[in-house]
């Protein structure tokens, strides 16, 4: 997903002298590279200070330039949280923020490299828009929307690499601000967004052949929350599943579990979400979805 | 360098008595403001508004075509920034008498949006880095367009600004002049005995690789002919020596005045002292 994102920014980037990119010393590999050799001045590493990648990012955005910051989840939103906050969100600037490798992708780099509460936090900011793509097909959608948009500040969230694509055949296009069925089904919702995704895609190919049909829903923007696509789901099905690679507070599953209550919905809520714990267990992605209890198995066997 | 406006220091240094006079009038209206740090960076803001920053076809240093920008990254000194914006029109009356009023737009620190504010402060170690990058977007376009900002000592105790200070040689930012309201005052105690390794500081930024040169904060001749004297090769930090409500003497280097508006009593020798100075 990375690359895809670095392709499509560079591709807009060289139709648009406005996009600068301020990396904190990450690897500018495939089209970043091409970007940082073509346009030196437009793409700047800052090294190793994040405070300073955000900041920047605000004064050219003052400027009216187009800004993206971009380095790993972690250190793209928590370390510089109050630049986030004061310098892009309070002034509403139109900067993206990237959060590359986002969730627990970094599984055996430890918690320091993880970010399971970013969903929240982010979202708890006014202002902020919140996008997480769920395969590449969407990232390249989610950033043009981003290098486009001149409403305010975002978070995007992706992925690190490898991602199959999920939404070639979707029955929704890509639209902010609204939920995208990928496929639609009777009996089960799964509601997603981000890598995690591909789990949901499996659940609902291996329901099927247990005689479920299922709706598989990507909620790539988190913020501003397509209410009323998320409500619809609830009210057309008899059970609804939330799957997503967050805490479980302050996340879409607190959300939509709000929703739910607002409206009496009657349907079967179930959420999949990592625990509220720092576990140190250093294996494959895989192994630590399982250890925060989200395995495929476990998803199917709540269907009933 | 460039030569920006004809520099009168006989203008500058009334202009600056009446900067002082309308804090203090405005002072005795509302109890939330900073008059000592506005006291200490009276004369460097003064000067870059009115002597350094040059004028867009609106006749005036601030607006749409204005070449220089200026950002107050010590955001407790807004009311000195105010005062400015208010002489040169750009602020109206109407708007400084709403200041901390719910109908007002004026509050204790610098809000993008207000007219002549270019961005938000108030938190520290926040200024530079915007300055930086808008002395990059000024790059990007071929502008000489100057980026100015006023950072408070204590904002150099920051993370933030010296990763603003390694950046901006690294990217080898040539339009961009930082002034240091250096008053060695802080919350809590002297900057100088909270951290006895602070100085030297012009030393600090040329090993950074800025150009950096030091000058009485309150002399605006001193100010203006070290700024205009610059090289330009290489970002350029001027520190200030300066005395935190400078201009009265109970005020003067007194940590009470940091924010604190003075009694009727307070008041009138206050501008008693400011008068006959």
């Amino acid at each position: 997903m990375r690359n895809t994102f670095s392709k499509t920014l560079y591709d807009c980037a060289c139709n648009d002298p406005e996009i600068h990119v301020v990396v904190a010393d990450i690897s500018p590999a495939g089209s970043m590279a091409d970007f940082q050799r073509e346009h030196p001045n437009r793409f700047i590493n800052v090294g190793v200070a994040e405070q300073v990648m955000i900041g920047m990012c605000a004064g050219l955005a003052l400027k009216g330039c187009q800004a993206f910051a971009y380095t790993i989840a972690a250190f793209s939103l928590y370390r510089p949280f109050e630049m986030v906050r004061d310098d892009l969100a309070y002034q509403n600037l139109p900067v993206t923020v990237v959060g590359m490798g986002s969730g627990i992708v970094y599984s055996s780099l430890g918690g320091t490299h993880h970010t399971m509460e970013d969903v929240a936090i982010a979202s708890s900011i006014p202002n902020m828009q919140v996008l997480a793509p769920c395969d590449p097909l969407e990232c390249i959608e989610a950033t043009k929307y981003c290098a486009g948009q001149k409403i305010g500040p975002i978070y995007l969230r992706i992925g690190k690499a490898g991602e199959p694509n999920l939404t070639d055949k979707a029955i929704d296009k890509f639209e902010f601000g609204k939920i995208r069925y990928l496929q639609k089904g009777n009996d089960v919702c799964i509601i997603s967004y981000g890598p995690i995704m591909s789990k949901a895609v499996s659940v609902a190919d291996k329901l099927a052949k247990k005689g479920f049909s299922s709706s598989i829903i990507s909620c790539h923007t988190i913020k501003p929350l397509d209410t009323v696509g998320i409500i619809d789901a609830l009210n057309s099905h008899e059970q609804v599943i939330v799957l997503e690679e967050h805490v479980p507070q302050g996340g879409l599953s607190s959300r939509v579990k709000q929703l739910a209550w607002d409206v009496r919905a009657s349907c079967k809520l179930t959420c999949f979400t990592l625990k509220d714990e720092f576990i140190h267990m250093y294996g494959s992605y895989d192994e630590l979805l399982a250890a925060h209890g989200i395995t495929e198995d476990g998803i199917i066997n709540s269907v009933s | 360098m460039q030569i920006i406006n004809e520099y009168n220091n006989e203008l500058a240094v009334e202009r600056c008595k009446q900067h002082r006079l309308d804090i203090l009038k405005m002072s005795q209206n509302v109890s939330a403001m900073h008059i000592g740090g506005a006291f200490s960076s009276t004369e460097a803001v003064d000067c870059i508004y009115n002597d350094l920053m040059r004028k867009g076809t609106n006749e005036c240093v601030v607006g749409e075509d204005a070449p220089d920008t200026f950002i107050m990254s010590k955001g407790h000194g807004y009311m000195i920034q105010l005062m400015l914006l208010h002489s040169l029109g750009v602020i109206s009356q109407e708007l400084i008498d709403g200041y901390c009023t719910p109908s007002g737009i004026l509050g204790v620190h610098p809000d993008f949006g207000v007219p002549g504010i270019e961005a938000s402060t108030g938190s520290l170690g926040h200024g530079l880095s915007l300055a930086l990058g808008m002395a990059v977007a000024n790059r990007s376009r071929n502008s000489d367009g100057v980026v100015y900002s006023v950072l408070s000592d204590g904002e150099l105790q920051e993370g933030s600004t010296w990763e603003a200070i390694l950046a901006s040689s690294s990217q080898k930012i040539k339009n961009l002049v930082v002034m240091v309201d250096n008053n060695n005052m802080q919350s809590l105690g002297f900057t100088n005995e909270t951290h006895p390794s602070f100085y030297p500081v012009v030393e600090k930024l040329e090993a950074f690789g800025w150009e950096s040169n030091e000058v009485d904060g309150h002399n605006s001749s001193e100010i203006y002919n070290a700024v205009i004297n610059r090289t330009g090769d290489k970002p350029f930090l001027l520190n200030l020596k300066t005395i935190k409500g400078k201009g009265v003497s109970f005020m003067e280097n007194a940590p009470i005045w940091h924010y604190r508006s003075p009694s009727k009593d307070e008041y009138n020798q206050s501008v008693n002292e400011i008068l006959g100075s």
